[in-house]
């Protein structure tokens, strides 16, 4: 098996915790793994992406129309990161309506909890739930609570279930 | 199938981090710079949770890391530090003499390089540097490699008394890849420094001599079966050709040729030791073929050291001279020297968004009294979050780590040179970059009577690069508590005459004090006048909910001017097109209060308090 994704989004909304999930989610299947992040400045509310390759690679970057799913957490991205998704590569996306991709409203239904960083989870939840991803639900909830910080458990839980629902 | 039980998920340079603490480093020192920064943190946590012993610490800059850390190799003990490729320019000159008397407990320097640049002021190879200070220098592909690459180089720093570099880029350290983590290893190391004048205070008459030494070690290495770089063979296809690549881009150009199946058959060698380069290896490869491809980042070591007349690579303009070497931009090389066709052109993506000051910043507060005061003023700044003061006009340069100081005394007598009329100047520095390379400058301004002003932004960390603690925290490394050391008795203590603290979150009384500073440097007894713009980085939970929150909103009487979005810019606010008129994004403001002074309409309301 083998699956390359990108996570794109801005600095703050937890591009690099949702890729954390996903590389240890990687593991606990037996898998390879290699992933890549943006540091650094571009945190600062600028434009960041995460690529997650997941099978015997051996670049941690994924290529301009290779990557098979995309999780967007911010829509105005799409015009940026499109571009590394492959023909019939799958979008999920942080939005109210997706035109072509397949959107939930995280933002807002993370605001309606009360949390609103929560959205990353939110659309984690979503994207794992349709089923294209190389995880599946339970390991990814049970790679949610082995990673979350205690204080913060609960919430990401909640997250991660409101996007599955 | 991968036992998962001792495989765990680490960022190349928490790999780094580990494999100094397995390896029985005794002491690490480091200054934070992205892509660098987490490898210290790494050391002490997992010096933490395997209990191995180590001293730890953030030093105040990259020369004193290094500095501390040869000592420690001195005295016969495992040393490490670390800094991004910026910061060895700092270092250089314990470096580049490090290698003349050489160590004696393993040495190792990681220089994390920064192709692209994400986040530096240059696109240096490291790897040069090494060339130059006549280092040997490891390229590591993955941060599974950057982590056995540990291992061997503190092996090779012992064998031949020198220390080695090892130089990951910003893709390793910042990849995550599944390591294997093994407990540390137990190693005697008690503290025996051999006093030796000849060597560890080597006057010039000692130094021929050490050079020769120098040389005869280094032309061992290269000879060193270890490091004879590994082929991939290509099964014959292509036989008077081959590719020699090292770090990163050896792993995307690996990679690649396996996607172009039987097209991509041909010999790929890995270089790891990217200096001195295997000798027996450049007179076999030039032997054997007529024509190599190099791929290397970020400019051509491997490539100059393989000689003239064969090499495909930077010198021939096959591989681009600058930027970095994205596996988009090898597919692209590859084909052209494989004879295959393009890969399809695709349109340019659009620009993503610019980062920014966090919403209710106190650095933002202060540039725009600093810019609203003297709008024809000249604003040199420096390295950090603060840089991002140039989205609103309130940093003119950035130049190197604490340059700002020197700057502003340079455009001093600049302008100033044979009369008394010259600009207001008001520099702005950070003070971890204050404590890192800005004292020698503010005490020679004050020497060589300059005038300006300067405004240390004193956000109690070194936010940008993941909030390591400064000495005035009193905090170390590993969390124990340190001597303080007060911005203020250093600023007095350089001869600073005119010291005021203030919140700049109080935009009327910074402003206040900004004005009165420029009336002291003005003045016939005037100098340098340094304000302390005083306010906790609100990206500290603690700091933030200590703070007062204002409910904010804008009213009907916003005319759309746009002030507070151009001038301002604070990401909380933002700006209906269609409705000609801003709003504050509820979710992103923390209700600061600062932006009620940008408005010239009075149209931004804040009011008592939320909690
Ligand atoms: S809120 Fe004030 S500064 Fe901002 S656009 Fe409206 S009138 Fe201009
Ligand atoms: S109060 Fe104004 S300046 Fe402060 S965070 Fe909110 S919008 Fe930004």
């Amino acid at each position: 098996m083998k699956q390359q994704i990108v996570i794109s989004g801005i600095g703050g909304q937890g591009v690099l915790f949702v890729t954390r999930i996903l590389a240890v989610a990687a593991i606990e299947k037996g898998m390879e793994v290699l992933t890549s992040e943006t540091h650094g400045m571009a945190m600062r509310g600028g434009t960041v992406i995460s690529h997650v390759k997941v099978g015997p690679f051996t670049s941690p970057l994924i290529r301009t129309g290779q990557a098979d799913i995309g999780l967007f957490l911010h829509a105005g991205n799409l015009e940026v990161h499109r571009l590394f998704l492959k023909p019939g590569g799958m979008i999920y996306m942080n939005a109210a309506k997706g035109g072509d991709a397949e959107a939930i409203d995280a933002t807002r239904i993370a605001r309606e909890h009360g949390s609103l960083v929560i959205a990353n989870l939110v659309l984690l939840g979503f994207a794992v739930r349709q089923g294209r991803l190389f995880c599946d639900l339970a390991t990814v909830e049970a790679v949610l609570k082995r990673i979350s910080p205690v204080e913060q458990l609960e919430t990401n839980l909640v997250g991660f279930k409101l996007g599955i629902a | 199938m991968i036992n998962h039980s001792e495989q765990r998920i680490l960022m190349g340079n928490e790999a780094i981090g580990r494999g100094l603490v397995e390896e029985g480093c005794t002491l690490a020192a480091a200054y934070p710079g992205t892509p660098a920064s987490e490898i210290l943190s790494s050391v002490v946590a997992f010096a933490k949770e395997t209990g191995a012993a180590l001293h730890t610490e953030w030093s105040v800059n990259e020369k004193v890391a290094c500095e501390t850390a040869l000592a420690n190799s001195m005295a016969g003990r495992r040393s490490a530090v670390a800094m991004k490729q910026v910061g060895l320019n700092v270092a250089a000159d314990p470096f580049t003499r490090a290698t003349y008397l050489g160590v004696k407990g393993g040495f190792i320097l990681i220089a994390a390089d920064d192709p692209g640049p994400h986040s530096s002021q240059t696109e240096q190879d490291s790897r040069l540097f090494a060339h130059f200070a006549k280092a040997p220098v490891f390229d590591p592909s993955s941060p599974r490699e950057a982590r056995e690459m540990v291992a061997e180089a503190f092996t090779l720093s012992e064998k031949y008394e020198i220390p080695v570099m090892l130089r990951p880029t910003t893709r390793v350290c910042h990849a995550r890849q599944n390591v294997a983590c093994r407990p540390p290893q137990s190693r005697e190391q008690k503290a025996n420094f051999e006093k030796n004048p000849g060597r560890w205070v080597a006057t010039p008459q000692f130094l021929t001599e050490l050079h020769r030494l120098l040389n005869g070690k280094l032309d061992r290495i290269a000879k060193e079966p270890a490091f004879n770089p590994v082929l991939a063979p290509g099964g014959g296809a292509r036989p008077q050709t081959c590719i020699v690549a090292s770090g990163v881009a050896f792993a995307h150009a690996s990679e690649l040729l396996d996607t172009l199946g039987p097209e991509g058959r041909i010999d790929l060698y890995q270089v790891r030791l990217a200096y001195p380069l295997h000798q027996p290896f450049i007179e076999e490869i030039r032997k054997r073929y007529e024509k190599i491809l190099v791929l290397e980042e970020t400019d051509a070591v491997i490539e100059m050291q393989l000689g003239d007349g064969l090499v495909c690579g930077r010198g021939s303009g096959d591989v681009p001279r600058q930027g970095e070497l994205t596996p988009d931009v090898i597919e692209e090389i590859l084909r052209k020297f494989l004879d295959l066709p393009a890969a399809p052109a695709v349109s340019a993506a659009k620009k993503g968004i610019r980062p920014s000051l966090c919403a209710g910043c106190g650095h933002r507060a202060a540039f725009y009294a600093i810019r609203d005061t003297f709008p024809a003023g000249i604003f040199p700044s420096d390295i950090g979050c603060y840089t991002l003061g140039m989205n609103f006009g309130a940093v003119d340069t950035c130049h190197c780590m604490g340059a700002c100081i020197g700057q502003g005394a340079g455009f001093y007598h600049a302008y100033a040179a044979g009369g008394t009329d010259f600009p207001t100047i008001v520099v702005t520095i950070g003070d971890s970059t204050f404590f890192h390379a800005g004292i020698p400058g503010l005490i020679n301004a004050v020497f060589q009577g300059a005038r300006f002003i300067l405004v240390i932004l004193d956000n109690a960390t070194t936010a940008m690069t993941g909030h390591q603690p400064t000495p005035q925290l009193g905090v170390r490394a590993d969390g124990s508590e340190g001597r303080k050391v007060f911005i203020p008795d250093i600023v007095r203590a350089c001869g600073v005459r005119r010291l005021r603290e203030i919140d700049p979150y109080d935009v009327e009384a910074f402003t206040a004090a900004l004005k009165e500073a420029d009336s002291f440097i003005r003045s016939p007894e005037g100098g340098i006048a340094v304000l302390i713009a005083g306010h906790p980085c609100i990206v500290n939970r603690a700091a933030r909910e200590a703070q007062v929150v204002f409910a904010m909103s804008i009213t009907d009487d916003c005319v759309g001017c746009r002030a507070c979005i151009d001038t301002f810019e604070c990401p909380a606010i933002l700006f209906d097109g269609e409705e000609n008129r801003a709003g504050i994004d509820q979710n992103r403001c923390i209700g600061c209060g600062v932006c009620v002074h940008v408005c010239p309409a009075g149209a931004i309301r804040a009011e008592g308090e939320k909690r």
